[in-house]
């Protein structure tokens, strides 16, 4: 099993932990990836907001590559996957588009030829290993851990770009994966609302309060941390939660988990070879509980 | 076929007046709209049921709710599209507005936010002495907008109106955009300017809630887009938001990857007075991350062929 590896932007940026959490996990899995060193960041919505053609093209350059590889993409981020989905789906519907595209690519001599496969990695653990594959190869089960998914917008919306028809499962993957270590989900209506990321800058309050809501709400629910497949979430749910809980003059302490860590954990690594003494909000709740189960050949 | 319905209900005359689930199981048929088992319901079992209803054909809009989380046209959805394997529908008031009675909520703020963008058109120049005339081509941009029925969906699911009334949410920002993008309106300058200002175009997230929710196809967010270029290009450019769009569109181009560490300086600007708040108040932030290990790297290295991305950007910004 082999992947035209798209890292993004944030992994390798303000959220260094996730890296190296996805090459273990693949490494262990058995999946082999062929990083994309000179692709583009994907213009995460705030490009294409100036020139959505301009964000197609570097797509589409992206695309070609993944092609010329003969490879599918996967990425590790929400936003990523919702952007270039979005891409790809402007471009094999509209023929002309993807020849404008192309005479623009030509000149760099790359082709794209509307071929290309783009998956997140909660996507490629679901739909190419498979739930039960993966139960094979965990040695970890966490049954006492309670986890909220927080998917992250741009892999549920728009659901245009997202091939849900096809692909049923992708709504509730993250769900699928949690159960799949043997924790207990910790369903709430804000799993697939905005975690304020993208506002952050612009309404920093506003952004903090998203912020707030979902963190005190999972928390009141009880659960011992959240799970996301999208680092800028991450960022946002993780690095800001204690100004949020200022603002929102409450008392809050939500670890995030990136999706990769929670895998790895149920793989045998352990918290500290997943990265989660990096986060700001301090996992050791989680990590205890870990340390008390005793590892479990499933 | 029997389903069954979890409706919210909440009635502000009773002695306990806090809203409440209540089971409704009704007898459908196939082809049976979520109206049509709420009509059977007042009808046969309820009729304290209090909805909004009127055309059933998803052109008048009042009878916009929440069918299994997410706001929707009771009468164009269908029963057997959204029950769940057990044939439950579980059936709310729209959210970010006030509940008169059930699923009836007061639209006030809509409106209001409607009335606060000026929705009508302000011509410049002398009167001409007939109709104002505008092109089909000039037009055909606003046929999706003009659709709009003012159900509130798009509101009711805002994830920004859900902490902050004052953002003027998608519906209000994609009647602007029917203003801004009319080719007989002459205060588009104006409007602009005033959608830059705080709570306006700037504060939506991009999170595509209103696009899926819309019943009518008029994707607000797409348009709240486009009025974001728009005000760029009117000249409106030195609020974060037009900043920080700014300075990722020119991180990306230099670098062909974004360059975090700069991306937040560059947003607020180094020697903007105001920008000292903000940029303050980002140090915490940045020293816990510093203690952690999480800083991005400060030597920010180019994709190899970044000058490729860098000839697209150039090709297409001359192009626009």
């Amino acid at each position: 099993m082999k992947y035209a590896f798209f890292p993004g932007c944030v992994s390798r940026g303000g959220a260094p932990e996730l890296y190296p959490a996805v090459i273990k996990v693949c490494d262990r899995l058995g999946i082999e990836l062929e990083e994309m060193y000179g692709a583009s960041c994907t213009g995460s919505g705030i490009l294409q907001e100036k020139n959505e053609f301009l964000g197609d093209v570097l797509n589409a350059r992206t695309f070609a590559m993944a092609e010329r590889l003969g490879l599918t993409i996967m990425n590790i981020c929400s936003t990523c996957q919702g952007v270039m989905s979005q891409a790809n789906k402007r471009l094999k519907d509209n023929p002309d588009r993807l020849r404008e595209v192309n005479d623009i690519l030509n000149e760099e001599g790359l082709e794209y030829k509307g071929t290309a496969e783009i998956k997140h990695l909660l996507w490629v653990m679901v739909e190419d290993i498979g739930i039960e594959e993966l139960k094979k190869k965990f040695v970890r089960l966490l049954p006492d851990l309670k986890l909220a998914p927080f998917y992250g917008c741009y892999i549920v919306r728009p659901s245009w770009a997202l091939e849900f028809e096809s692909h049923p499962g992708r709504e509730d993957s993250l769900e699928a994966l949690i159960e799949a270590v043997g924790a207990t989900v910790v369903d709430f209506a804000g799993k697939t609302r905005c975690c304020g990321f993208p506002i952050l800058t612009i309404n920093e309050k506003n952004s903090l309060s998203m912020v707030a809501k979902h963190t005190s709400d999972v928390q009141n629910l009880g659960a011992d941390a959240m799970v996301t497949p999208c680092p800028l979430c991450h960022l946002n749910l993780d690095s800001f939660q204690p100004k949020a809980a200022t603002q929102a003059g409450i008392k809050i302490h939500m670890p995030i988990l990136h999706l990769p860590q929670l895998i790895g954990l149920a793989l045998g690594f352990t918290p500290k070879e997943m990265g989660l003494g990096r986060h700001i909000v301090s996992p050791k709740t989680v990590e205890k509980k870990i340390a008390d189960i005793t590892a479990t050949r499933v | 076929m029997q389903v069954t319905l979890n409706i919210k209900r909440f009635n502000p005359e009773s002695e306990q007046p806090f809203p409440y689930e209540e089971e409704f199981n009704v007898e459908v048929e196939e082809h049976f709209t979520v109206l049509d088992s709420l009509i059977k319901v007042r009808e046969e079992i309820d009729e304290s049921l209090t909805l909004r209803c009127s055309c059933r054909a998803s052109i008048c809009g009042s009878c916009s709710m929440r069918v299994q989380g997410h706001a929707k046209l009771a009468c164009k959805t269908k029963i057997i599209e959204v029950m769940d394997s057990e044939k439950r529908i579980k059936i709310e008031p729209m959210t970010n507005q006030p509940v008169v009675k059930d699923l009836v909520v007061d639209m006030k703020l809509f409106w209001d936010k409607i009335r606060d963008v000026r929705p009508w058109l302000q011509p410049e120049g002398p009167e001409p002495e007939n109709e104002y005339i505008a092109s089909n081509e000039a037009m055909i941009h606003l046929t999706g907008v003009m659709g709009c029925i003012m159900c509130g969906a798009c509101v009711s699911d805002c994830t920004v109106l859900e902490v902050d009334n004052n953002f003027l949410g998608p519906a209000a920002l994609a009647k602007a955009y029917r203003f801004v993008g009319d080719p007989r309106d002459g205060a588009s300058k104006d409007r602009l300017k005033e959608l830059s200002k705080y709570s306006g175009i700037w504060d939506c997230t991009r999170c595509y809630e209103c696009v899926e929710v819309c019943p009518k196809g008029v994707a607000p967010m797409e348009r709240i887009m486009v009025l974001r270029d728009k005000a760029i290009v009117a000249g409106f450019d030195g609020n974060y938001g037009a900043r920080h769009t700014e300075a990722f569109s020119s991180l990306v181009e230099h670098s062909g990857w974004l360059d975090e560490l700069r991306m937040i300086p560059k947003t607020f600007g180094m020697f903007n007075p105001l920008s000292l708040g903000p940029l303050m108040g980002m140090i915490p932030v940045g020293l816990r991350a510093f203690r952690r290990g999480k800083m991005p790297p400060i030597f920010h290295k180019s994709i190899p062929g970044v000058k490729n991305v860098r000839r697209i950007f150039k090709k297409l910004e001359a192009r626009k």
